[in-house]
């Protein structure tokens, strides 16, 4: 069953000052099933940003339609939960309050409710015994968590991630991504994943989304095969490395033809 | 774990540990000393300086006999009540103005003649208004300290986070969550910044106040004291306002670190 769908998505950008358009999305068209995680990889500035967004409901759009279980999305919803790339969370609440957040704007939850479920999203991510301190006593990495705790505890049909390792270290990222998959499979929640790491993407998702560079179009889809769940070990499959490759020629092919036109102008 | 940490530096001793007060009150202790000897040797004139032994004994005389109490009520009254006022009506225009967009274009040219104009160019006019008793004083006062704390405010308002306020958006928050969860919180940091210009420049009026049109209080004391060539009194009023003037500032800059515990680079 479809359960996000983007059907011929465009977008453009205007400049103002310029008097001139910029085309950051260029009719891309994607399904994502129930309970697929997918990740888009694309090199950077080519809409991925952009796209996420819009699916969010924080971006108007034009051309093209994106809607959830059939139903066009145009702004926010509670079916909805983003985890951005910088960890936006309020440093003035402790991390227990940062997690009830969402579901505070929301409003879907009494209060009771409310707090069984931050208190065992806290704990999820593996952060309890810090649900008294504040975002600026944490590390990236739990920072992180808790973006992440905050956005499940919406309990949304859709969990959408900008580059939500991408601030960190590549230690921390490795732990991140098995974290990630470890919580994941505990609902298989649909996931749109955006990442500029090729690597991050295959060992994560069930289908890898290739976007060209400016302005971004689709440039193919992979179809991941490993079965769950998956271990860091995947990482050095002769398989995995080969699918990486692939993604990389066809992400490298595009940008010499970018340099191509570049050098014709 | 707390053992060890205390155990981190072990062998400090005791003037390492109060270095800061040590030399501050040392660099005072001299100071004073110098002056006391000058003023025994006969190098100061009585008329256009004082000595820290006669500066005690004249803060004596008017603390027991003479009017040092009453006028220090007197002046803290009105700074009392002018800077509690700016603060309440400062911070609550200042929220509004910072969050209705047509309220504050509406405001710009007023607030700023008002913000670039010194209120002290004020005080003859105020003086006319309310007369020489306390309520042009506490309206001084209240001018002086009301525009800081309302700039500050403004400003901590409209500057909300960008990636905070997506962040709620993308929870489908309302503008009064919104208002309530992130603009509210968010300019703490910057009222209290300007809490603490205000009782700066709060005190600035209060002095004035009182010097130009006033027949009590401690800046009356201290213009009464030039006018009347008694420099021991003058010293006297002065230090009164200085120790003030620090125990508040400490007061608001605490104040102000405390709520911004949260914000790592205070
Ligand atoms: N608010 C905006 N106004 C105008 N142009 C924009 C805006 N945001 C993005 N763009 C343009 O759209 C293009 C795509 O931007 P986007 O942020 O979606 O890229 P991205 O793939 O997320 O890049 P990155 O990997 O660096 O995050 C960029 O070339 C940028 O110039
Ligand atoms: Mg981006």
């Amino acid at each position: 069953m479809v359960k996000l769908s983007i059907e011929h998505l465009s977008k453009r950008y205007w400049f103002e000052r310029e008097d001139r358009e910029v085309l950051a999305v260029n009719d891309v068209s994607l399904a994502v099933e129930d309970g697929e995680f997918l990740a888009i990889v694309g090199p950077s500035g080519c809409g991925k940003t952009t796209l996420l967004n819009i699916v969010a409901g924080l971006l108007p759009y034009e051309e093209g339609t994106v809607s959830i279980d059939g139903k066009r999305v145009d702004g926010p919803g509670v079916d909805r939960a983003v985890v951005f790339q910088h960890s936006s969370l309020l440093p003035w609440r402790t991390i227990a309050g940062n997690v009830r957040y969402g579901m505070e704007m929301q409003r879907r939850f009494d209060e009771a409710t409310m707090r069984e479920r931050a208190d065992h999203f806290v704990k999820m991510v593996g952060l309890n015994g810090f649900e008294k301190h504040f975002p600026n006593e944490l590390s990236g990495g739990m920072q992180q968590r808790v973006n992440l705790a905050r956005a499940l505890a919406a309990d949304p049909k859709v969990l959408l991630m900008d580059e939500p390792f991408a601030a960190l270290d590549a230690q921390t990222r490795e732990f991140m991504q098995s974290e990630l998959l470890k919580i994941w499979s505990q609902d298989r929640k649909t996931v749109l994943f955006i990442t500029h790491q090729i690597n991050e993407a295959v060992y994560l998702a069930d289908r890898v989304a290739v976007m060209s560079a400016r302005p971004g179009r689709l440039k193919g889809v992979f179809k991941i095969p490993f079965g769950r769940p998956r271990t860091l070990s995947l990482k050095r499959d002769p398989q995995f490395l080969e699918i990486e490759d692939s993604i990389w020629q066809l992400i490298e092919e595009e940008s010499q033809k970018l340099n191509m036109v570049l050098a014709e102008k | 774990m707390s053992k060890k940490k205390k155990s981190g530096r072990p062998h400090q001793s005791f003037y390492a540990k109060h270095e800061a007060v040590i030399l501050g009150s040392l660099s005072i202790v001299i100071i004073i000393g110098i002056w006391q000897a000058c003023w025994s040797a006969g190098m100061i004139s009585p008329l256009f300086f004082s000595s820290p032994s006669a500066i005690v004994k004249q803060f004596r005389y008017t603390l027991v006999e003479g009017t040092l109490l009453a006028d220090m009520k007197y002046s803290g009254t009105n700074f009392a009540i002018g800077f509690v006022l700016a603060v309440i009506t400062g911070v609550i225009a200042g929220v509004l103005i910072g969050w209705y967009r047509r309220l504050r274009l509406f405001c710009d040219p007023f607030l700023n003649a008002f913000y670039a104009t010194p209120r002290i160019a004020m005080v003859p006019l105020i003086i006319i208004w309310f007369g020489i008793g306390i309520w042009s004083k506490v309206f001084i006062v209240f001018l002086s300290a009301f525009f800081p704390i309302l700039v500050n405010t403004v400003g901590g308002v409209r500057a909300l986070d960008r990636d905070l306020l997506r962040a709620a958006k993308a929870y489908c928050a309302s503008d009064w969550q919104i208002f309530k969860t992130l603009a509210i919180p968010g300019s703490v940091p910057f009222i209290l910044t300007g809490i603490r210009q205000g009782v700066a420049l709060g005190l600035i009026g209060m002095v004035v106040g009182e010097m130009v049109g006033s027949s009590q209080g401690v800046g009356f004391m201290v213009a009464y004291g030039g006018q009347t060539f008694n420099t021991d009194t003058l010293f006297v009023g002065m230090i009164v306002i200085a120790f003030s003037g620090i125990l508040l500032t400490w007061l608001a800059e605490r104040l102000e670190r405390r709520f911004s515990r949260w914000r790592p680079e205070r």
